[in-house]
């Protein structure tokens, strides 16, 4: 039997509705799940104190901390490299050899699984720097980890900032890098700055690179040289050792809550940066 | 030459060698892994690492053929739920609905790439892994389910770039198929498709190598047990996991065993990596 292009086509159209609206639905229940078990749980209390007896009581205090510092540990260090990396591609050279070799090595090391550059971590940093299970550890794996997205970001940032704002400042006599300084890498702040937070966003949600360079300790970290926990961390070991499935449900709903407002904030940002300059 | 010329001569020097930081990165990741997990390969023989089956590393037997054949399983899984939906999806939010839909979906599904791979595997442990027990039978932590909450977390990539793909497809060749009479479906698949095909495949080798390289969520619900998988039922045991659940307690040649289940994990997502980066570049040119 012959179908109709028309009947085909209302067919089509109601099976790629039912598809959208089974994706749409999936992704939103996860999120609706995770919130109405754990935001129960979640109070000042949860927020504010420490976990007691390895997380079956007590708050989540301490892994906020770690988490908090090694991120930052993460994007200061990878911040300057990725931003660097974006100017020279942008302003410093033209598209040949050597920038197809810097965006194929950016383009690789973002598809990198975690766990390698957890394995990676824990054998350099951990072992053989003896930074052991620690901030500094972890910190320098995730920068790694962050170093493509920031890249890629950045240089979109500073691509948006028109042409004619550095003929201008050509025109005025200044040095490539006074105009770079002064002139594009002020128009593009909003631009990096979207970047930077969208790859906080991507540290705070990962384990596997987390687990084995900064360790697991429960107690707030006192310097970069102390093992730490993260959110996302406290939230797997709860969850797979069974320690405490309402705490977990808590940990992830403060974890999934943070990690949607950054995505909600760089989604705003961007979307008002490049309409500015488009 | 004047000082402010020289000045600039270094800032360029510096910015390129920052500029390869990332190549450098990379490079140190690879050195790093290669040296540790090759020497152990070469010591017990290549064939006896992909084709032996039995993983009993203290005992000096370190067959990764089940894991290898686990990790293809539930990539292939992965695929069968993820690219059907999301190109569905794709194909519906650039060709069957308002802007308007678009403009809040993608999103939506975009900020949604951004839950942490613990939290799809929780989910998986409370609600899929029971769900299958109780229906289907078996142990529920299986192929099965490690497919199916892998083939949820790689929608995001294909989707995103499968969108955009189909977006750049100029609007003459929509217009011109819509003026010879056809209907919106037959655009999609005669013109459309075939236009935005790498774009397409290459959000599919994306999504293929998130699903690889993927490891808290597929732990917590694939059982990991280190055999061939009987029936999509039974536990599996993949690349990934082997490598995440003994490297807290492994040591010695058993350590370097886990470097070089490393080695070929970063052989198999280099070889996608390279594939992804070949059929986009051609895209653009």
């Amino acid at each position: 039997m012959r179908v109709g292009p028309k009947l085909e086509q209302n067919a089509v159209r109601a099976v790629l509705l039912l598809f959208t609206a089974i994706t749409v639905f999936i992704l939103l229940f996860i999120v609706v799940f995770i919130l109405r078990k754990g935001l129960p749980v979640v109070d000042l209390s949860f927020l504010s104190q420490n976990p007691v007896d390895m997380g079956r009581a007590g708050g989540i205090f301490s892994t906020i901390v770690g988490t908090l510092v090694l991120t930052a540990v993460a994007v200061v260090i990878a911040a300057p490299f990725g931003i660097g990396t974006a100017i020279f591609l942008t302003e410093y050279t033209w598209e040949n050899r050597v920038t197809r070799i810097i965006r194929f090595g950016a383009d690789c090391l973002a598809g990198i699984p975690s766990i390698i550059f957890g394995l990676f971590g824990f054998i350099l940093f951990v072992t053989k720097l003896r930074f052991g299970w620690s901030i500094l550890s972890g910190g320098l794996t995730l920068a790694f980890m962050i170093l493509p997205t920031i890249i890629r970001t950045s240089e979109e940032a500073i691509r948006a900032v028109p042409a004619s704002y550095r003929q201008v400042s050509f025109s005025l006599g200044s040095t490539r890098w006074q105009m770079v300084t002064r002139v594009v890498l002020p128009a593009a702040v909003p631009g990096i700055v979207t970047g930077v937070i969208l790859s906080v966003g991507r540290s705070i949600g990962e384990t596997a690179a987390v687990i084995f360079t900064a360790g697991s300790a429960l107690h707030i970290p006192t310097s970069v040289f102390s093992s730490s926990r993260t959110m996302a961390v406290h939230f797997y070991i709860l969850a797979r050792e069974g320690i405490s499935m309402s705490n977990a449900y808590g940990t992830a709903a403060v974890l999934v809550i943070s990690i949607l407002i950054i995505n909600v904030i760089t989604y705003y940002l961007m979307e008002r940066f490049i309409r500015k300059y488009s | 030459m004047n000082r402010l010329e020289r000045n600039e001569r270094l800032v360029r020097l510096a910015l390129l060698a920052i500029a390869f930081s990332a190549v450098s990165v990379l490079a140190v990741i690879t050195a790093f892994i290669f040296m540790e997990g090759t020497p152990i390969m070469f010591k017990y023989g290549f064939k006896s690492f992909l084709a032996g089956m039995d993983w009993y590393p203290t005992e000096k037997s370190f067959g990764l053929l089940p894991m290898v054949a686990g990790s293809l399983m539930v990539t292939l899984g992965a695929l069968v739920i993820g690219v059907p939906l999301g190109l569905a999806c794709a194909v519906f939010l650039t060709e069957f609905s308002s802007k308007r839909t678009r403009r809040i979906v993608k999103p939506v599904i975009e900020l949604l790439a951004g839950i942490p791979s613990v939290v799809y595997g929780f989910m998986g442990v409370v609600i899929l892994v029971p769900f299958i027990r109780e229906s289907l039978g078996g142990p529920g932590l299986s192929v099965l389910a490690a497919s199916i909450i892998l083939g949820i977390m790689i929608l995001p990539t294909i989707i995103s770039i499968s969108v955009d793909s189909l977006l750049a497809v100029p609007v003459a060749y929509r217009e011109g198929s819509i003026a010879m009479g056809a209907t919106r479906w037959q655009t999609t698949k005669m013109v459309l498709f075939p236009a935005a095909r790498s774009g397409i495949v290459a959000s599919i080798i994306l999504g293929m190598g998130r699903a690889v390289g993927e490891t808290m969520a597929v732990i917590m619900v694939a059982g990991n047990a280190a055999t061939i998988p009987g029936s999509v039922l039974a536990p599996v045991r993949t690349l990934t996991s082997n490598i995440a659940l003994e490297m807290g307690y492994a040591s010695g040649e058993h350590r370097e065993a886990l470097f070089a289940t490393g080695v070929i994990l970063f052989i198999i997502i280099m070889v996608l990596n390279t594939i992804a980066n070949a059929t986009s570049s051609r895209r653009k040119a």
